[in-house]
């Protein structure tokens, strides 16, 4: 009776667990499905689940559309997110290794002082820091979009947490052949660290690919807007093409997907060993 | 000529110390001061001010941003948004990601599987999935697939983004959140689920408790403490940023609806919108960071966070 009980009971949670799986892959079919769509096929009353025919040219006619950028937002998108991901990798990594690793008085202070910025959210100084970058003549350039969110808390922690646990005796034996700190972090440390390298730089590839409010707030011009900007313009303007903004969408996630498909391990690893949730 | 050697003879051996924690601290300590710490500052200097379209004021105005920002309906009503909206997104996040885990957890065969399909959304932007969601799955006329759907069964069709009573919108507003994001929490409910010593379940099944909701209770959640603490206030902390669904779902050509407009997307406007009122924006933000203060020292105390385990 109760081996029947728990039979049954595995059968609800194997059809809870498809429903859901295929409730989550819904909104990537349609994104798929109305980007190949024809307008008619999107906007007809009798809804099918497959469009009547596929149209790749909606590919060509968005990147043709002189209305929204799109050849020249992924190219930022592409650009931004590469330098952001390098530029807080090594500043952060370095950082870590220094917070963990280099013994110094007051090295607790500033790591308490890096901690309290994760918990002033963005929200609260991207009035400040707009000013400040403003002032700095940075706006709808390149700098003002990368510079600013090069200093991650985030992953500065990360990498502090990582680097407390890396064997000691590497690093001694590093010491004996008469390597200093530089020379031991670039030869010893790193080589042996990639999971977290991996790990960080897919979570800050993935975030500075999709953040939206920096670069709607310094990518002022049309030549300075990122992706989602681009995207944004079209769901907030008054004449719109669905099968061209849909297609844009599309294509706008082809990139990450690729890249998260192939590191999703690492983001994984990284979650299971970082202490983020210790 | 000999400073310089004397530098670089400090520099060469290991032992001068906070010479070298400098050396690799220092570039990101440096950089956080210039764009997290000096910008705080100047925005409680410019919030005394009267700034229109400057960002150096010369007007000193005192706390009147602040009282005017406190009075007006539009500010106090985004507070209000974001209380409510938080309320619902930050409970209704975690069951679900838990029950994922869980369920996810059980899976001999399909667990990568599943693992991959529920996290996949969190490579999607909010503007992305705000965009199917609107133009897709909400849409107001018949081809949105919600109404689609509900036409079957021979309902109404519903404006779904603008209907106010009931609410509708918030519908759109919570599920874009929880599609994004649940795949994440479960990712770290899983890695927490994955510590839990299998003798723990042993002992359990020894003393005879059902498998199941006992020893979910007893067992399962209580291990799962700390998990559970850092997942309800990354929960919050990422309820607090809410702009980009509210942004790209609410908005149309008139401007934003007065109905549901957290306090981001308010500042947002009232700063770099056409009043390009950076002193007022400034008073707003710093309110918003004094009860984000609050907010975040009262649950680290209401949690015992930094407690040891007990």
């Amino acid at each position: 009776m109760y081996d029947a009980w728990v039979k049954v009971g595995r059968a609800l949670r194997v059809a809870l667990l498809i429903a859901l799986a295929l409730l989550f892959l819904i909104p990537f079919y349609l994104l798929v499905r109305n980007g190949l769509a024809s307008e008619q096929d999107i906007t007809s009353p009798d809804w099918t689940f497959f469009p009547s025919t596929l149209h790749w040219s909606n590919v060509r006619e968005l990147f043709e559309d002189s209305t929204v950028p799109m050849a020249r937002s992924l190219y930022n998108s592409a650009l931004i997110a590469v330098l952001t991901t390098a530029g807080t990798l090594l500043l952060a990594s370095l950082a870590g290794y220094g917070l963990a690793r280099i013994p110094y008085r007051h090295a607790d202070r500033v790591f308490y002082a890096i901690l309290a910025t994760m918990m002033v959210p963005a929200a609260v100084t991207f009035v400040p820091s707009f000013v400040l970058v403003s002032s700095l003549g940075w706006v709808s350039t390149l700098r003002g979009l990368i510079v600013p969110t090069l200093f991650s808390a985030f992953a500065c922690f990360v990498f502090r947490q990582y680097f407390l646990g890396f064997p000691r005796e590497l690093e001694d034996a590093a010491r004996v052949d008469g390597l200093g700190h530089w020379r031991t972090y670039w030869l010893v440390v790193v080589p042996n660290s990639r999971p977290v390298f991996a790990a960080v730089g897919t979570i800050v590839f993935i975030g500075a690919w999709n953040s939206f409010l920096w670069p709607l707030v310094i990518g002022q011009d049309r030549d300075a807007w990122t992706v989602q900007v681009a995207l944004a313009s079209f769901t907030t303007s008054q004449v719109i093409r669905l099968h061209v903004v849909f297609i844009a969408a599309a294509v706008s996630i082809v990139p990450l997907l690729v890249v998260f498909l192939f590191f999703q391990r690492w983001i994984v690893a990284g979650v299971e060993r970082s202490g983020i949730d210790e | 000529m000999r400073r310089r050697e004397r530098l670089w003879r400090r520099l060469a051996g290991p032992q001068n110390r906070n010479l070298w924690f400098w050396v690799f601290v220092g570039p990101f300590a440096l950089g956080l001061v210039v764009f997290t710490y000096v910008p705080l500052g100047w925005s409680v200097y410019l919030s005394f001010f009267d700034a229109h379209n400057t960002v150096s004021p010369t007007d000193f105005v005192g706390f009147d941003n602040y009282t005017s920002m406190l009075r007006n309906d539009a500010f106090t009503d985004s507070l209000w948004t974001f209380v409510v909206f938080t309320a619902f997104i930050v409970p209704t996040t975690f069951v679900l990601s838990l029950s994922l885990a869980l369920m996810v957890n059980r899976m001999r065969r399909a667990q990568a599987f599943l693992r991959s399909v529920f996290f996949l959304p969190a490579a999607c932007s909010y503007v992305v999935a705000a965009l199917i969601w609107k133009m897709s799955i909400f849409n107001g006329v018949r081809f949105g697939l919600a109404n689609t759907v509900l036409g079957w069964f021979g309902a109404e069709q519903t404006a779904w983004l603008s209907t106010t009573d009931p609410p509708w919108y918030w519908l759109v507003i919570v599920t874009v959140r929880l599609w994004l994001q649940a795949g994440f929490y479960m990712i770290l409910f899983l890695a927490g689920l994955q510590r839990i010593s299998p003798t723990l379940y042993e002992a359990a099944a020894v003393d005879g408790a059902r498998p199941g909701w006992q020893v979910l209770r007893h067992i399962t959640l209580p291990q799962l403490r700390t998990t559970s603490v850092a997942v309800t206030l990354l929960l919050v902390i990422n309820a607090f940023q809410a702009f980009d669904e509210f942004y790209n779902l609410l908005s149309d050509a008139r401007g934003y609806p007065p109905y549901a407009r957290p306090p981001l997307v308010y500042l947002y406007y009232t700063a770099l919108g056409q009043g390009q009122n950076l002193g007022l924006g400034s008073a707003g933000a710093v309110l918003l960071a004094l009860i984000i203060a609050v907010v975040a020292i009262g649950q680290a105390r209401w949690f015992g966070l930094g407690r040891k385990e007990d």
